[in-house]
């Protein structure tokens, strides 16, 4: 088996065992290339189908063609789509331009999701977590618990070995199921091309205002976004691109950056 | 030439040891060695360093955690990747402070290879010992000891031999023997990478070079066939059966077993959506997803063989198992044990023997329990029929984890199952017996662990038979024993509405009672029945009928005096009797006829509720349970 096929077959028996040990799950969905590659291995793991809705956190700052490729995507995949935005802190003014990203981050998107887990109450949530993004992703399990509050205690962590894992909670507690944990950001991108598996055209370099070519490499709200320097603009670009790179994939999302350890705090408070 | 990423092979180590003796620094020096740090990485770190006027550790590059750098220590397993020309390693860094050891299971459970450590100045240690015991355990069998921190004995080869000699001959107790032992100083980069000049007497591989004459794991393709089925989907309108290809080849129109219902079909198709072409085979590691030719029963937790070489079915088997769990696991209590996809409830018969890691030799005195980060050669029982093998023909099959708490708490390695030649369609496993129609005794008590009886409580109103009843219910439940409480409660209500107080009426009572407890008793439950019943003459009646079914019947008489009854007069019966509101009350105007030859007697005036319920749960026990103790005249300890 080589490489691309290993991890398909992981991460497939990794949803069929959270369906399987959750009846009440969902699955975030960014639309990015992780998220688009987790829609694939469901589809895979369920023979072209997926059992269970799939949930975008929707921050109201998405990029215009992110929206247009939701609404595609969905009738294409035949998702059971549910869409969620915490209009409390909208309607309050919470926003980019008056607030620090770590803010507007954690209650468009921490909070958000809190408000939905808390009305549709699931138990499992099923996320395209990868350890090679962040070092505190580094430590995650493939079924990790949190509790009421969204808190990960990293400290005292269950064990997980021999493909069996974490399917107990207690009320108001869940898991999050991560079948992508093993992934490099180089292995999405051999899959998508393997795959041919359709993603939003952000990704590829496009020439902006002063010529220059940009792509995105991670995407997120627009205010907090920004492209790099790129001149791939091919799937196989994109790879050779990044055979090579030594920048970090998420140097472009501003909200890891604002303070030391910004990216930890996030995830202590339940951000994935 | 550098192979492109998809062709590149990949290797998953682990490294391991003690705390303190090297395991990030290493990591972190093969990162720098290799040149796999991320762009600025290096540079951060020392600016950050130089800014709290720390010393720069290579450790810092992987201790990217704030409370990983105040405590000093690794908290948990990371994951990164590097390369070397020959191919990619992921590196799991595994912690080796005893407290952690449950994350240290968790990481190198995953590895294909391992790098142990061992200080040249501290020597072998505790975890040292530990983490060479569990790696054999786990079967993980191509390791490197690295003999690290080799500048602080001034490079010398005396130092490193002693710790050679020492750690080769624990090896050797385990069956295992290292691949390289290399001398190195991870802070300096000696025999990281580069051959280090300190240590002109070594003349075998640096670290790199020995991981790069490993081999992948060695693939279970060629094993026997075993399909562990994970889920049945309706999809389409057609039935699906999914799971995972544990060892061997599967491949469309191969006749299949499941085990442990022994039901055949043959594989109608293999599904994959979006595939090119259907596929026509599955190996081993790959998911699955099948259709079959006859719509046979097939669920969760069942194991798909060929049928000339199946797995096995046992309800018992050896295990050598490690614990995690905060609490020890306990003899004969019932826990939750995995095996592949199958859930069952099993409890340990037997705890052999608990191996002192620093030893290997059994730990002094008998045991009832395994304390944490203790292993242990023990025996598991299982409720029902479990379909696995012996770990060293399917690796991961012939493994179980066992749940505490809702969390996964211990591993097993499983050993000595006899095989089948091929499935004859029945139950080959030696301590089975299968019988069709009627279900003796025998298998209820198999299924069950235990026999039934009648535990029949007798004394005056007042003496305490309820409290003793239900208070040995509850510990026998605990302990897994099948049991229930039959009392004038339950009995008076429903089925002996229609009787009264007669002496006739109580006789009649007494033989429904004494019925249901067999009945009940037969069906595999230890029943404990409480009734005043004051005659001996009733009492004897149930112990016949008893005696004629092959019910064991235990005549308990809770002998408190009158005097002592009466004075703690519960529900008031005494003084109502007195004062002549109620009649034929057994002690005051009705005889108690004691018991000739009661087979327990318990003197609840004069020793304690605690100590009653000890004597009772260490008679029961002992008569009921059948599962082999290695010891006799154990108590069993009340919880």
């Amino acid at each position: 088996m080589n490489r691309l096929d290993k991890l398909e077959a992981d991460s497939i028996s990794i949803f069929r065992e959270a369906y399987h040990s959750f009846s009440d799950l969902a699955m975030p969905w960014s639309m990015g290339k992780d998220s688009n590659v987790l829609i694939w291995l469901a589809k895979r793991a369920f023979c072209g189908h997926i059992p269970f809705p799939v949930l975008h956190i929707d921050t109201t700052y998405e990029f215009p063609e992110m929206y247009e490729f939701r609404d595609w995507a969905a009738k294409e995949h035949n998702l059971n789509l549910i869409v969620w935005i915490n209009k409390e802190a909208r309607e309050q003014g919470v926003g980019y331009e008056t607030h620090d990203p770590v803010t507007v981050t954690h209650e468009l998107k921490t909070v958000a999701l809190q408000q939905a887990m808390a009305h549709y109450r699931w138990k499992a949530l099923i996320t395209g977590i990868r350890r090679d993004e962040d070092p505190t992703r580094a430590k995650e399990r493939y079924f990790s618990p949190r509790n009421a509050e969204f808190e990960w205690d990293y400290r005292d962590q269950p064990p997980e070995f021999w493909n069996q894992f974490t399917t107990q909670v207690g009320e108001g507690e869940h898991v999050r199921v991560q079948p992508l944990l093993d992934w490099t950001e180089l292995d999405i991108w051999r899959y998508i091309e393997r795959e041919a598996i359709p993603i939003p055209k952000m990704y590829f370099a496009r020439p902006g205002a002063d010529g220059k070519k940009r792509r995105f490499r991670s995407l997120g709200c627009h205010p907090i976004t920004h492209p790099v320097e790129s001149e791939a603009s091919t799937i196989a670009e994109i790879i050779r691109e990044l055979e090579t790179t030594k920048i970090s994939e998420r140097a472009g999302r501003a909200q890891d950056h604002h303070e030391r350890n910004a990216m930890q705090k996030l995830r202590a408070k339940g951000f994935m | 030439m550098q192979q492109t990423h998809s062709e590149l092979e990949s290797l998953r180590l682990v490294v391991v040891g003690h705390v303190d003796h090297g395991k990030s620094t290493l990591i972190g020096r093969i990162f720098y060695d290799t040149d796999s740090l991320p762009h600025g990485k290096l540079e951060a770190i020392r600016k950050a360093c130089a800014a709290e006027g720390m010393e720069f550790e290579y450790a810092f590059l992987l201790d990217a955690l704030l409370e990983e750098q105040e405590q000093n220590i690794t908290i948990d397993t990371t994951q990164i990747h590097f390369r070397t020309s020959r191919r990619e390693y992921i590196i799991i860094d595994a912690p080796g402070h005893k407290e952690f050891l449950k994350n240290m299971v968790t990481g190198a459970a995953r590895a294909e290879a391992a790098i142990l450590l061992i200080d040249a100045h501290e020597g072998v240690r505790e975890q040292s010992k530990r983490h060479g015991l569990l790696l054999s355990l786990l079967n993980i069998r191509q390791v490197i000891v690295a003999v690290n921190k080799m500048d602080l004995v001034d490079f010398s080869q005396e130092a490193f031999e002693k710790i050679f000699q020492q750690y080769s001959a624990y090896l050797g107790k385990l069956g295992v023997r290292a691949t390289h032992f290399i001398p190195i100083a991870a802070k300096h980069g000696h025999n990281v990478l580069h051959r280090a000049m300190q240590m002109p007497w070594y003349d075998g591989p640096t670290i790199l070079q020995a991981l790069d004459s490993f081999q992948p794991s060695t693939s279970a393709e060629n094993g026997p066939l075993r399909l562990t089925v994970q889920d049945i989907y309706r999809f389409d309108h057609r039935r699906i059966i999914a799971g995972r290809v544990e060892s061997g080849t599967l491949a469309v129109g191969d006749e299949i077993v499941f085990v442990p219902d022994h039901k055949r079909s043959r594989v109608a198709s293999i599904e994959r959506w979006r595939a090119d072409v259907p596929p026509f085979k599955v190996r081993a590691g790959e998911s699955f997803a099948i259709t079959l030719e006859e719509q046979i029963f097939v669920e969760r937790g069942q194991i798909g063989c060929h049928l000339n070489a199946p797995c096995v079915e046992a309800r018992e088997w050896k295990a050598t198992l490690f614990w995690l769990g905060n609490e020890p696991l306990r003899l004969n209590q019932n826990y939750e044990l995995r095996i592949g996809t199958q859930k069952l409830t099993a409890r340990i018969t037997a705890i052999e023997k608990v191996l002192d890691s620093e030893t290997l030799e059994p730990a002094s005195g008998a045991r009832s329990e395994v304390g944490r980060h203790e292993v242990a050669v023990l025996r598991v029982h299982s409720r029902r029929p479990v379909a696995l093998d012996n770990a060293d023909t399917v690796t991961s099959t012939g493994r179980f984890v066992i749940i505490d708490g809702g969390r996964i708490a211990g591993g097993g390695v499983v050993s000595g199952l006899v095989y089948p030649k091929s499935d004859s369609g029945k139950v080959t496993s030696a301590n089975i017996s299968w019988t069709e129609g009627e279900i003796g005794r025998e298998e209820r008590a198999e299924l069950f662990g235990h026999t039934g009886a009648v535990y029949w409580f007798t004394g005056l109103s007042g003496s305490g038979k309820s409290t003793l009843a239900t208070g040995l219910e509850r510990l026998l439940h605990r302990r897994g024993i099948h049991s229930f409480v039959l009392d004038g409660d339950n009995l008076r209500h429903g089925l002996c509405a229609d009787l009264g107080f007669s002496e006739k009426d109580r006789a009649e009572n007494i033989r429904r009672a004494g019925e249901v407890a067999r009945l009940m008793a037969e069906a595999g439950l230890v029943v404990l029945t409480s009734f005043i019943s004051p005659f001996r003459a009733d009492r004897q009646r149930v112990r016949e009928m008893c005696a004629a079914s092959g019910i064991m019947f235990i005549e308990v008489y809770v002998s408190a005096p009158l005097e002592a009854c009466e004075m703690r007069d519960p529900k008031g019966l005494y003084k109502r009797a007195r004062a002549g509101e109620i009649h034929h009350f057994t002690g005051i105007d009705s005889p108690y006829e004691k018991p000739l030859a009661p087979e327990l007697v318990l003197p609840t005036h004069e020793i304690s509720t605690e100590e009653c319920l000890q004597r009772l749960l260490n008679h029961v026990m002992s008569r009921v349970s059948r599962l082999q103790t290695s010891r006799t005249g154990e108590e069993a300890v009340l919880i």
